[in-house]
């Protein structure tokens, strides 16, 4: 077996002296309690504090347990905020897209939908929420499979269905068009999934840049790739979007 | 794509609320273009007392409004008019002389006019005084308010004789500010906040002399009443007259009218249900006002102008949101509101639980006060999951009950509930409403339907909308829910709440109500 990390060991050692007993320390203690130069202990909480598992008060100089170490055990968000949270700006891309917009995330093998708004245009249609679409072939699901990795081996050991004469079904294709994905900050799928759909969709980030979900329109081939391309302010109106929910999840800016 | 809406003109709506004052901007698509708020202190100078700082609202008022407008980028060329909507029935004297408010705004919730309200009902009760004002005598309405108000500050009732005093409900305060204050600021108020005052005669618009004398209010102190679409005056002096001076203010209309305006609830029948802390529900009537005898409020919808007013009947429940946060908060059974959903979406049914939260007695259709909460039909199968679906029952069989009740009085079948709120998000609530109800549920497009309520007004005041059919063209389905709910399953649930229901009642012993 390979050494240990030495700092590592530290860290977790700091980590164990703050949870027990004194809630706050200061350096002197910490270095002292673990028989540290109070050089190489404070170079070891100011790597901790950057990460958000140390905190130090401001007043007093002393150190506490930090609050992302708390969210660490309870880390994932619940899919009924992540739609409370999304209601208005999917509303609004509904709106100035003039398409149908569908809010996804992963669930098996697949993209489990957690909200839909309808097209705006007073037709008769279906809410979709609990539906299941495909990971390979979808905007959503390309989404979730460039940017998650449990979704993308996921998507690499299912089985990948040609729906259509478009679906890209071969692996290292497959993996191409993840890569553009990541390069281009989007995915679409230009009726690879059902003939004369075409979707336009982006990632959602919740903090530090954990991918969450997906959000995208859907809507007529016609409408959404005229002439074969996709319209640009469609893109941008679904990259908004994507980025509005991220930031009132908390994520970085980017 | 329909983007692109920075191009004018534009109409501007302040929502002057319980919490906090906003302003809105919006397009002729009826699209939100800017949005600015801010939150006022809430004063509670004893147990059951609840009050505001007008000076604090006025200026809040002020800032939201420039606010709004610069974050849109736009200029007073852009704006076509300003509409008003506002937390209903929170009372305010004021000294026409100086501008300056006698006492703090008495906010709706207050109670201290209780005894005040059961000394006026005399030996006929609450209802002495509904078939004039469709509302029963309770501590919520501004008539009472003026009055303790009267009787409490010194030398204050002189003053109003003497007419230095004047009275206005918060649409009122910020109109007269907004149109030059001290300077031939316009005293005025419209129908729908009028109607909550127990002091205007529901039948003639007018107020009623012989209430206004019975609860004890001089009628020279009450402002004019006027239509909920049409110009008051134009904004005057002040902060605000720098920046939008001669825009014409155009509407008012109390809060959950104008979430009625705003859902374009303009049929005889139509129903819209807002979604809170607790929910407001109100269905347009038509040109009657219907007695009700199942324990609704009979209430203006709107008035547009020299039309006919429109009437609505309003059913109130008091907890509905505020039950998922106790759940949080006092339970500890879920770490947010939206958590509810997944909770209660772990199992199938309720598992026979039922939760009635009668947490300060049985509102409408009841109007139990000796009734208390019960949580009905535990057995040791019943899980917290359970629990949280019961929760949810809750709200949905309450608005249930209150639409049967409208269905009672007013002989209109609900077609379908158009909803708004923060509980909206929640799509096993939605769906749970449209089971019970055996109606569709609608969620529109723009959450914001206060706001837009007193927009839409405000622009058809001023022609910059032609009619209410070109509001309707703007409103959007942003979501359906269709019930999916046997009939036999439904009927079977119905009647096992209202079993629990039952239990509530008479919880408190007679001397503790």
């Amino acid at each position: 077996m390979a050494r240990n990390i030495q700092s590592l060991e530290r860290a977790a050692a700091m980590l164990r002296l703050l949870a027990g007993g004194e809630r706050r320390l200061g350096l002197s203690d910490i270095a002292s309690a673990l028989g540290l130069a109070k050089g190489t202990a404070h170079g070891i909480l100011r790597t901790l504090q950057q990460e958000g598992f140390v905190e130090q008060d401001a007043a007093s100089g002393r150190y506490q347990l930090g609050a992302e170490l708390l969210r660490l055990g309870n880390s994932y968000l619940d899919v009924h905020e992540l739609r409370a949270r999304a209601l208005v700006w999917t509303d609004d891309l509904a709106r100035s897209s003039g398409e149908s917009v569908y809010l996804g995330v992963l669930h098996q093998q697949g993209v489990l939908i957690v909200h839909h708004v309808f097209r705006p245009d007073d037709s008769r249609q279906v809410l979709e929420v609990g539906a299941m679409q495909p990971l390979h072939s979808t905007a959503l699901g390309k989404v979730l499979a460039a940017y998650d990795p449990v979704a993308h081996s996921e998507a690499l050991e299912a089985e990948r269905e040609s729906f259509t004469a478009h679906t890209v079904s071969a692996p290292e294709a497959f993996e191409g068009v993840l890569d553009l994905t990541r390069a281009r900050g989007y995915a679409a799928d230009v009726e690879e999934t059902w003939e004369g759909i075409a979707s336009v969709a982006a990632p959602i980030h919740y903090r530090r840049r954990m991918p969450v979900g997906a959000v995208g329109i859907t809507g007529a081939v016609e409408r959404v790739c005229p002439s074969g391309e996709l319209r640009p302010e469609l893109i941008a109106a679904v990259r908004d979007c994507a980025r509005a929910v991220s930031r009132d999840l908390g994520a970085s800016r980017f | 794509m329909t983007d692109a809406h920075t191009a004018g003109p534009f109409i501007a709506a302040i929502d002057q609320g319980t919490t906090s004052s906003r302003c809105i901007v919006f397009d002729r698509d009826g699209r939100i273009v800017s949005v600015d708020q801010k939150e006022h202190e809430q004063i509670f100078p004893k147990p059951g007392w609840v009050e505001h700082n007008a000076t604090e609202i006025w200026t809040n008022v002020e800032e939201v409004v420039a606010g709004a407008i610069s974050k849109a980028g736009i200029t007073s060329a852009d704006i076509k008019a300003i509409g008003i909507t506002n937390q209903r029935e929170t009372t305010l004297l004021w000294d026409k002389n100086t501008g300056e408010p006698v006492y703090n705004a008495i906010v709706w919730q207050d109670t201290r006019t209780d005894a005040l309200c059961k000394e006026l009902g005399r030996n006929v009760g609450q209802d002495r005084f509904r078939r004039e004002t469709g509302l029963p005598l309770a501590s919520y309405f501004a008539g009472p308010k003026a009055r303790w108000l009267l009787d409490n500050v010194d030398g204050l009732r002189e003053r109003a004789e003497a007419g230095d005093i004047l009275f206005g409900t918060m649409d009122s305060w910020v109109i007269w500010n907004l149109t030059g204050g001290v300077n031939g600021g316009k005293h005025v108020t419209d129908v729908t906040n009028a109607s909550r005052t127990m002091l205007m005669n529901l039948h003639t618009m007018e107020w009623d002399e012989r209430i206004a004398e019975s609860i004890g209010v001089p009628t020279q102190i009450l402002p004019e009443i006027r239509s909920s679409a049409e110009v008051y005056g134009e904004v005057t002096g002040g902060k605000l007259g720098d920046i939008l001076g001669g825009i014409p203010v155009a509407s008012a209309l109390g809060d959950q009218q104008a979430a009625l305006f705003g859902q374009t609830c303009f049929e005889e029948g139509e129903a819209k249900s807002t979604y809170g802390t607790g929910t407001f529900m109100l269905m347009n009537t038509g040109e009657k006002a219907i007695n009700s005898y199942s324990g609704l409020l009979t209430t203006v919808g709107y008035q547009i102008g020299e039309q006919k007013p429109v009437y609505a009947l309003e059913g109130s429940i008091a907890v509905t949101g505020s039950l998922v946060q106790w759940m949080r908060d006092q339970m500890g059974l879920i770490n947010s509101a939206a958590e509810i959903e997944t909770l209660a979406s772990s199992v199938d049914d309720n598992g026979g639980a039922y939760f009635v939260p009668a947490f300060s007695g049985l509102f409408a259709p009841y109007w139990r006060s000796d009734a208390r909460g019960v949580i009905a039909g535990l057995t040791r199968y019943v899980t917290k999951a359970h629990i949280a679906r019961a929760v949810l029952e809750a709200t949905a069989w309450q608005t249930r009950e209150i639409t049967d009740a409208m269905t009672k009085d007013s002989g209109v079948e609900l077609a379908a509930l158009k909803v708004d709120g923060g509980m909206t998000s929640n799509n096993l609530l939605m769906q749970t409403l449209s089971d019970f109800l055996d109606a569709p549920v609608v969620r529109p497009m723009v959450a914001e339907t206060t706001c837009l309520g007193a927009a839409y007004a405000a622009g058809l005041a001023v022609g910059f909308w032609s009619s209410t059919d070109d509001l309707r063209a703007n409103w959007r389905r942003a979501a359906e829910w269709t019930p999916r709910m046997d009939a036999d399953i439904r009927d079977r649930e119905y009647k096992n709440w209202l079993k629990a229901v039952e239990r509530t009642m008479g919880w408190l012993e007679d001397d503790e109500s």
